[in-house]
């Protein structure tokens, strides 16, 4: 960890594609720098692009539009003095552990005198030395991620890129192996200079870095940078932790807004269309009956995530539904039940579809499906219609998701019908 | 067995026919009509090789037999990397390459036999006119599926492993030593494997091939059957058939077994399977010694030298983008060429396939008309009887572990034997029954469609889940009652599977089981079939072309029209996943 320069920077990097007739942006206007010696995390919800930047920024995929420097030069093609750690780790299956290990150095055409010996070494330094010989399906995820760590120190990388490394883990290996990479970094046995970290884990962001770069959707852009200047090992139950986490979960989670902002317009209107949370109802019912048990129906965002156990970018989401219903509104980091949100935690099963179903229909994109709908011939529609129809407001896979959404809740409101055999999207005939 | 795959189902539903495949029809009548043309100067006579019926002659017919098999396979392996590879990785190429392959495997490549033998016979001397067919045929009827397994593979290796590549800079030898080859090892072994078995049917055919004055035989396994069974010799008849199935036993537990066993370890799965394969043969060999020492002295040296040979020739993508739009321009200015030529080919073929087409007579289409609808009769009726058994058989072996254990080695023993090899022998029964080959060419047929659908059923049976199973008998469900509701729909995605595989099959086997040359007589029914091998030994070109032609778009309209929709069915509907 020598020296201050500016190892990397990205000017105004925009990522944009085409999806039949409309340009989808999934990054927009993205700047950023990094020092010698920080660890950056990027985080954000899914969808934000910032999976799609990483790659960027180590050449493996090239923006629509914007610079990347490394060291001052534009970097062309992939970086050779970056590497990656991956979600799913990307181990070759039919390579041993050592052999996964030597085939980084061999890509460089080291001799087995030299890359064999290495190899030990690094496993060893990861803590995996007896596993030389084991194929990666015999190791647990922690361990199948240790040697992604190793692979990606065997090329002695300037730039160390992350991408979502532990999210794929159990709870206690991922705290365990954030505890070892923490240690080997900070102690400087790292031949690394900086680390740069994807993730949407807010409170992993907080523990390991020394800066967020926050970023949003639609379109991913970043909005926000929060510096954390606290000394490592960090205790996550210390007060200047918990403010930290707090800030961030505030800027992510946003502010209730007038309703007609909220709810966006609908498809083929003026205007942007709001993209529904992809959440299952039971999940939404459990987060309003807790904040209903909590004193003043009110609750910090970040507690809840311990509250309910689950990760942030589900529990943001979730919030997100909640707030779009109007069963919940959002003020700085803090969550809080509405009086209508109170009764839908109380009501009974039947009386809870009610209240869905009238919210529902208030969402311009449900409304602009139910005209559709009544619009067409028995009031029944092939759901690739739909779905084609979504195409033009949402890229192709995500209005697929919508429109997935749109049906669960649709049916549990009881308001419409699908039959999957034949791909048909029917009204309730009550409605 | 797992499940193959036998259409691309993602795409969206297409036209019967398109454009691409009017195309690819056009080249197949141009093909045909070049043969045609050739053939045209064939030898009136040829005569046939002496075959011995001596034991002692055996191995050396079955490694002649082996030999053109490896042969074969040899060319379409080679040919499967670099088509695979440049449909898969050229944008461009892959929109014309990928129908192709479409249409190619489900033409019946038995039919073009005739006219490759008699094309290559006019231009070369007889036995390495007959050697090169029989090579060119195997190669024609294994490589397909080769293909669009390895094409299938390059295009779904998991985006995270691209990616690792690529950040660790990975030459293109690496990538594909590394990464694609192994990604792809499985799916290539198990289409290997039935490029092996349906290779074998078209072996013996092409072994035992005579018509008229013309005697196409090849010194191997098929044509010592023939002999056998026209001499009615049962010794040799036996010894032949016991030889041929030593043969494939052998290949299977020393080549195929050992390859899946080693192979386990390319499976993605990144859990420990329940149940490896295993071979005897594989683990004696890697328990010894001289593997141990070959693969520390020799393997891994040569290994590691052709590596940083390949590494120096083609060292990775360094910083610098791919440069200079001069090299893309001439390439596309060659691709252009080569386009213009080929349409032009097209062009001219297609006129002078026409041309000729339009020689023959009313009455000839006529006759064509009438034996392709006995042949389609013949080919349902086979598929029908082969159905009536293998059901219930296949359920109650997939079902019953116990009857499993003991039946299934028989059956695939049975299965093995490439149905064209028996044809001389069953020929020698089935000529006496009432009805003669008409009834005959049915059950040759069956017998070379039935196992596919055993083997399918089988394999559908035993992968019905164990709870479905509980519950159905919890329900109380009577029989006819779980037989609708459980075991039919849980079966069809294989049923559809085998029953694609087994009229291909019945299609091909009606070239060799509607007109057979046997014991100096010639024994012949209405089909097409029939009139392909008679157009063959006339010498009437235009009357081959126009029957093999005919033959191909039949069966390419009725896969289109038919087997496809049911696949897609199956794969939509009926999948247990």
């Amino acid at each position: 960890m020598t020296g201050n320069g500016v190892l990397l920077e990205v000017r105004h990097v925009h990522q944009r594609y085409r999806s039949g007739e409309r340009v989808f942006t999934a990054v927009q206007d993205v700047n950023l720098f990094l020092s010698a010696g920080e660890f950056v995390c990027l985080l954000g919800p899914s969808g934000c692009g910032k999976s799609t930047l990483l790659r960027i920024i180590t050449g493996l995929q090239r923006p629509s539009q914007g610079q990347v420097l490394y060291r001052g030069v534009p970097v062309r093609g992939v970086n050779p003095h970056a590497t990656i750690v991956f979600q799913t780790f990307a181990l070759f299956p039919w390579l041993t552990v050592q052999e996964n290990v030597e085939v980084a150095l061999k890509a460089r055409g080291q001799s087995p005198e030299v890359r064999i010996p290495r190899a030990v070494k690094l496993l060893d330094m990861v803590g995996l030395d007896g596993f030389e010989t084991a194929y990666p399906r015999e190791l647990s995820g922690g361990m199948r991620q240790k040697v992604g760590f190793a692979r990606a120190m065997a090329v002695e990388p300037e730039l160390l890129c992350l991408d979502e490394p532990f999210s794929a883990l159990d709870v206690l290996s991922a705290e365990a192996l954030r505890g070892e990479l923490l240690e080997l970094w900070t102690g400087g046995e790292l031949p690394t200079k900086a680390i740069l970290m994807v993730t949407h884990n807010i409170e992993e962001a907080v523990f390991m870095s020394d800066r967020i770069v926050v970023m949003d959707r639609d379109p991913g852009r970043v909005v926000a940078e929060v510096a954390i200047p606290l000394a490592h090992p960090r205790q996550r139950k210390s007060a200047e932790f918990l403010a930290v986490v707090d800030r961030v979960y505030a800027t992510l989670a946003g502010q209730t807004q007038p309703e007609h902002v909220e709810l966006g317009s609908a498809p083929g209107e003026p205007g942007r269309t709001r993209a529904l949370p992809h959440i299952a109802i039971n999940d939404l019912t459990g987060l309003l009956e807790h904040l209903d048990e909590a004193p003043g129906n009110r609750r910090d965002i970040y507690r809840l995530a311990d509250d309910l156990s689950v990760d942030s970018d589900r529990l943001l989401r979730l919030t997100e539904a909640a707030e779009l219903f109007g069963f919940a509104t959002i003020a700085e980091g803090d969550i809080t039940l509405t009086a209508l949100g109170e009764t839908f935690a109380e009501a009974r099963i039947l009386a809870r579809k009610e209240i869905f179903a009238t919210r529902l229909r208030r969402l311009p994109l449900f409304r602009w499906l139910m005209s559709l709908m009544r619009a067409a011939e028995d009031q029944r529609l092939k759901s690739d219609v739909v779905r084609m129809a979504l195409e033009l407001e949402f890229p192709a896979e995500e209005a697929a998701r919508q429109l997935e959404t749109a049906v669960s809740w649709g049916r549990y409101a009881e308001l419409l019908a699908y039959d999957d055999d034949e791909e048909m999207l029917y009204l309730e005939p009550a409605d | 067995m797992a499940l193959r795959r036998i259409f691309q189902v993602g795409q969206p539903m297409r036209r019967p026919l398109t454009v691409g495949d009017a195309l690819v029809l056009v080249a197949l009548a141009t093909l045909l009509y070049a043969g045609a043309r050739l053939a045209v100067h064939a030898p009136s006579m040829i005569e046939g090789p002496e075959i011995s019926l001596s034991p002692r002659a055996l191995p050396w017919y079955a490694l002649l037999s082996v030999g053109r098999m490896a042969a074969a396979y040899a060319l379409s392996m080679a040919f499967t990397l670099v088509y695979g590879y440049v449909a898969a990785y050229g944008r461009r190429a892959e929109v014309v390459l990928m129908p192709l392959l479409d249409v190619l495997q489900s033409v019946p490549i038995l039919s073009f036999l005739p006219v490759v033998l008699l094309s290559l016979s006019a231009v070369l001397p007889e036995s390495a006119a007959a050697e090169l067919a029989s090579v060119v045929l195997i190669f024609t009827s294994q490589v397909w599926n080769l293909t669009f397994a390895w094409y299938q593979s390059l295009t779904t290796v998991p985006n995270e492993l691209r990616e690792a590549s690529a950040t660790f800079r990975f030459s293109g030898w690496q990538r594909f030593k590394t990464l694609e080859l192994p990604f792809a090892a499985l799916s290539l072994l198990w289409n290997s494997m039935m490029s092996w078995a349906g290779g074998w049917f078209f072996l013996m055919a092409a072994e035992a091939f005579v018509v008229g004055q013309r005697d196409f035989r090849l010194p191997g396994l098929g044509a010592y059957l023939y002999e056998a069974a026209a001499q009615g010799n049962v010794g040799a008849i036996l010894a032949g058939i016991g030889t041929l199935v030593l043969v494939i036993v052998a290949l299977d537990q020393l080549v195929w077994r050992p390859l899946l066993a080693w192979a386990d370890r390319f499976k993605l799965e990144t859990v420990e399977g329940e149940d490896p394969p295993t071979s005897w043969f594989y683990n004696l060999v890697r328990r010894s010694h001289l593997t141990d020492w070959l693969s520390r002295a020799v393997w891994r040296p040569l290994s590691e030298r052709a590596d940083g040979w390949m590494l120096r020739r083609f060292p990775p993508p360094g910083g610098g983008e791919a440069k200079g739009s001069v090299r893309h321009l001439t390439q596309r200015i060659l691709a252009f060429l080569l386009a213009a030529a080929g349409l032009g080919i097209l062009a001219y073929g297609g006129l002078r396939a026409g041309q000729m087409l339009l020689t023959v007579l009313p009455g000839q289409w006529a006759e064509i008309g009438l034996g392709i609808g006995a042949t389609l009769l013949r080919v349902v009726v086979a598929l029908g009887i082969a159905l009536a058994w293998t059901v219930p058989l296949g359920v109650a072996i997939g079902t019953n572990r116990r009857l499993a254990t003991w039946l299934q080695p028989v059956v695939q023993i049975t299965a093995s034997i490439p149905a064209t090899a028996l044809f001389p022998v069953f020929l020698l029964l089935l000529v006496g029954l009432p009805g003669g080959l008409n009834l005959a060419a049915v059950l040759l047929m069956l017998m070379g469609t039935q196992w596919y659908l055993l083997f399918n059923v089988i394999a559908g049976a035993s992968a019905i889940p164990q709870d479905l199973k509980y519950t159905t008998d919890l329900l109380q469900l009577s029989r006819g009652e779980r037989w609708q509701t459980l075991i039919l729909p849980a079966l069809f995605p294989y049923v559809v599977t085998g029953a694609i595989t087994a009229s291909g099959g019945a299609w091909n086997a009606s070239i060799v089981a509607e007109y057979v040359e046997f014991g100096g007589q010639t024994l012949q029914t209405v089909g097409i079939g029939a009139q392909i091998a008679r157009a063959t030994a006339a010498g009437d070109y235009s009357l081959l072309l126009a029957a093999t032609l005919t033959m191909v778009v039949t069966v390419v309209l009725i896969n289109r029209l038919v087997w496809r929709r049911l696949y897609r069915l199956a794969e939509e509907r009926y999948r247990m996943e």
